[in-house]
């Protein structure tokens, strides 16, 4: 059943170039307005635990106790389609996807097919086949290709610097909180690892971290659970896209980074470390969406990473670099309530290399797909500019609203 | 790939921290490479923006003689309300003036340091440098030293760093910096000519030697708080300094080419004194450089130097035989400072207790912007790491420098800002450098087995660099 409703799909998608190329052009006036954030997760989510196939018959066994149960109960799954389910942590994604604002793409990978992670979020940055192939970013190529008039910056990028994604010709800039950001969670997490045998950098680290939870109590109280710290440099970030974003002649793409992903011990299940992570990613998407106010309308959001994990849990209690993985498409602009996979199974037969999620969708087609409808992006530029050398990558379109 | 321990030390203790292919370039012996450093020119400084001492003086005293003349006129023209609020508005715009002439000053000098501490070819006498700047250091939280703080390193402390202790000694004590900071421009014999004036003047504004200038010479500069000087010496040296100025001062103090170092033998105080023993008949500005001269001679001079040396560069608490040995050659070369630095290399001690000094924040950001090969320029807020990190540059608070302890530095919440800082350094630079393949080329052989997995396994780019530049041996030398 899953295979057919994704095949009635992709068959829309290859054969559907053309009509799409239509479509835009046709509506070319009123996607003036429209607007794109790129959230890169980087550290390699767990799509597995962001989006368990609950519904798959070997889940169970490969993520034991760390299995979400399937929708119903508490601290289960939420419901998404049937076979997937949310992660308990994504209650605003869940809100979306019921008002047919999420579209979740499930087994899908860049061409990347090696487990580092430098080099996957190079591939997953630059557009190409290969790490360093290329030194610019496909958003970037792409915002290059826009039909004029565009605004003067292009895109802004939360941070200090432009990541590869948005380096490149076009003229696109990058904005920061003048104040240092404290580290995340996961960063402190492997300095304290890394400080274990070194007696005073261990104890001022944990008298720091100590210090910060007293400083935090009134973040902590307003989202409990929560690290109050990621919370606040989140909110912040997406407050800032948010402020760029909703002005008429601003840029309008947006890109920001998110880390601590890279769960290899204790990453949790309905609770814990990844919990916590996903609930703040899912609570500065709710805050994007209230900070664009009627902006939200016209806008897509990308959440990409650069590779899965592993399909069952590792003896730290975590999961090690994957291969396929999820992403999530939100927002007002998309035709969303739908879970788009050719799932492949997870069975020790149909497992990449007979550990990994095997990749069924090229993270490309997506990205052609999105540029093309919602962007604009002319397709023969995104086969010969922005996704070089990607023919197998079909441009999968009707991922936006019509 | 990962080199002796000899060449780690030396560029990481002794260097300002290695830089991408350095410890290859050093090779197996570090010795011979920091000898190499001693023997060419002196460590000069030099931009276009980077002016005279004398000429940012002579335009600063201007200024404040502007200041105060708009404070007399705002004073005098105290007549109506309208007037009086129209004469301080002015006061509060020229008063504005100084600073905004000194910052863009400082702002260049602090540039050209940082950049030339993070491309010297030569960092360990870039390394001594800044070891004697913090030696004779002043603090830009006091008078007009923002402006005068770079101009006083590349004037007194550089031109000397390879040459003789006496030398740097005379050339410090006789700037117009020091002399503003440690007061002594003022400074006024009881029995000399400006005093007997004021007497027969009955002036109501009592004059005599101001005293911090003698002390922290025997006490910071040479002989050290234990060096053997009594409150008499140090009284009897304060009159020896005494007519120690600076031109350009107006009114009394007009004489002599504004900013620059003048002796005034008005306010010099008259006739032979004894400090600690010794007698020095009168000879005006000579009677304080033959002091200067026999200070350096001092036993104790010679072992408080080579104590913070040793500190600076072996450990905390340095081992007394590496100490003695650097004292000696100091003592028999008179102060000769290449002599005395080849003690320090030779010393078996500096090259055991590996990462026995935990990095201050400015060793901890200039190795990070030599391993990372990080800009510096006015475009890249070159003050903001030493501000956010706690050591603002040349702005110790005292004239005792920055203190030379790990316990000094290593603080918890001191500890989070430099990660914070580094994370932000990950953060700024991602995949544009590769931690992988920086850290053995960073840390050679005090690279450890964990931080190499740590580097190795982070989760992104960015995440590596910020583990590698907050790993223990990264945070120390």
């Amino acid at each position: 059943m899953r295979r057919r409703e994704f095949l009635s799909l992709s068959t829309l998608a290859a054969g559907g170039a053309l009509l799409g190329a239509r479509l835009s052009f046709a509506h070319s006036a009123a996607r003036r307005g429209s607007r794109f954030v790129l959230v890169i997760l980087r550290g390699a989510l767990d799509g597995m635990a962001a989006v368990p196939p609950c519904g798959d018959r070997d889940y169970g066994a490969l993520r034991g106790a760390f299995a979400l149960r399937a929708p119903g109960v508490a601290g289960s799954a939420l419901p998404l389609d049937g076979f997937f389910g949310l992660h308990p942590s994504l209650g605003f994604l869940q809100q979306c996807y019921a008002a047919h604002e999420l579209t979740v793409l499930h087994a899908l990978a860049t061409p990347y097919r090696e487990r580092s992670h430098f080099d996957g979020q190079d591939v997953l940055e630059n557009g190409a086949a290969h790490p360093h192939a290329l030194q610019s970013g496909w958003l970037n190529r792409a915002l290059a290709q826009l039909p004029a008039p565009q605004p003067r910056e292009a895109g802004v990028a939360l941070g200090q610097n432009l990541p590869l994604v948005m380096r490149g010709p076009a003229a696109v800039t990058s904005w920061s909180p003048s104040r240092l950001g404290a580290p995340d969670d996961d960063t402190l997490a492997r300095l304290s690892d890394l400080y274990a045998g070194d007696a005073l950098l261990a104890a001022r680290l944990a008298d720091a971290l100590a210090a910060n939870a007293i400083a935090g109590e009134d973040l902590r109280a307003a989202a409990p659970a929560r690290s109050a710290v990621s919370n606040a440099r989140y909110a912040e970030v997406v407050r800032a896209a948010a402020g760029f974003l909703r002005q008429e002649n601003g840029p309008r793409v947006a890109v920001f980074d998110t880390t601590g992903w890279d769960t290899h011990a204790n990453e949790g299940a309905a609770e814990g470390q990844l919990a916590g992570r996903l609930g703040v990613l899912d609570a500065s998407l709710a805050t994007l969406r209230q900070e664009l106010g009627a902006t939200w309308r016209d806008t897509a959001v990308l959440l990409v990473t650069e590779f899965g994990r592993t399909a069952a849990i590792n003896g730290t209690r975590g999961t090690d670099h994957g291969t396929a993985t999820v992403a999530f498409l939100v927002g007002g602009a998309v035709a969303g309530g739908r879970v788009i996979a050719d799932w492949p199974g997870l069975s020790a037969r149909a497992l990449y290399q007979g550990r990994d999620l095997a990749p069924t969708l090229d993270l490309r087609s997506v990205l052609k797909g999105v540029l093309a409808d919602h962007l604009e992006v002319p397709p023969r530029a995104l086969e010969q500019v922005v996704f070089p050398d990607s023919a197998g990558a079909v441009p999968l379109h009707g991922l936006m609203r019509g | 790939m990962q080199g002796s321990i000899a060449s780690a030390i030396a560029a990481n203790r002794f260097g300002c921290g290695a830089r991408a292919g350095e410890l290859a370039a050093i090779g197996g012996d570090g010795r011979d490479w920091l000898r190499a450093q001693l023997l060419a020119g002196p460590p000069t400084l030099a931009a276009p923006q980077l002016r005279s001492s004398a000429g940012i003086l002579a335009a600063a005293l201007e200024l404040r003689r502007e200041i105060q003349g708009a404070r007399k006129a705002g004073a005098l023209s105290n007549t109506s309300d309208d007037a009086a609020a129209e004469a301080t508005q002015q006061a509060q715009q020229v008063l504005q003036r100084l600073p905004q002439f000194l910052k863009p000053i400082y702002t260049a000098e602090v540039t050209a340091r940082f950049a030339q501490a993070v491309a010297s070819e030569r960092p360990f006498v870039e390394r001594l440098t800044l070891f004697w700047s913090n030696h004779f250091a002043v603090s830009v939280d006091k008078h007009l030293l923002a402006g005068l703080a770079g101009s006083f390193e590349r004037e007194a402390i550089r031109p000397h760093v390879l040459g003789s202790f006496n030398d740097m000694l005379l050339a410090v004590e006789m700037h117009p910096a020091m002399l503003l900071y440690l007061d002594n421009y003022l400074s006024v014999g009881p029995h000399s000519p400006a005093a007997s004036r004021a007497k027969a003047r009955q002036a109501q504004r009592r004059v005599g030697i101001n005293e911090n200038l003698a002390r922290e010479i025997l006490e910071l500069h040479t002989l050290g708080v234990r060096g053997g000087y009594t409150q008499q010496d140090v009284t009897t040296f304060a009159e020896v300094l005494t007519g120690w100025s600076l031109g350009g001062e107006g009114g009394r103090f007009a004489a002599g080419t504004p900013g620059q170092f003048v002796f005034r033998p008005e306010l010099h105080e008259p006739g032979t004194k004894v400090v600690l023993g010794r007698r020095y008949p009168e000879d005006g500005f000579g009677q304080g450089a033959a002091v200067l001269r026999d200070l350096v001679r001092q036993r104790a001079t010679a072992d408080f130097i080579a104590t913070k040396l040793a500190r600076h560069f072996i450990a905390d608490d340095p081992p007394p035989a590496a100490v003695a040995r650097i004292a000696d050659a100091f003592a028999t070369s008179g102060g000769n400072l290449p002599t005395v630095y080849r003690a320090l290399i030779d010393a078996r001690e500096s090259w055991q207790q590996p990462l026995a000094k935990y990095k201050t924040p400015f060793d901890y950001i200039v190795s990070s912007y030599r391993g990372l090969s990080l800009p510096v320029d006015e475009s890249h807020a070159p003050l903001a790491p030493f501000e956010v990190l706690g050591q603002r540059t040349w702005q110790p608070g005292s004239p005792a420098g920055w203190p030379d302890r790990s316990a000094d530095w290593d603080g918890a919440s001191a500890l989070m800002k430099r990660i914070q800082w580094a994370d932000a350094v990950g953060n700024r630079m991602g995949s544009r450098a590769d931690a992988v393949q920086l850290a053995p080329q960073l840390l050679g052989a005090n690279l450890t087995t964990a931080t190499r997995t740590a580097v190795a396994h982070a989760a992104s780019a960015a995440q590596a660099l910020t583990l590698l530049l907050a790993a223990p041996e990264f945070m120390r030398r």
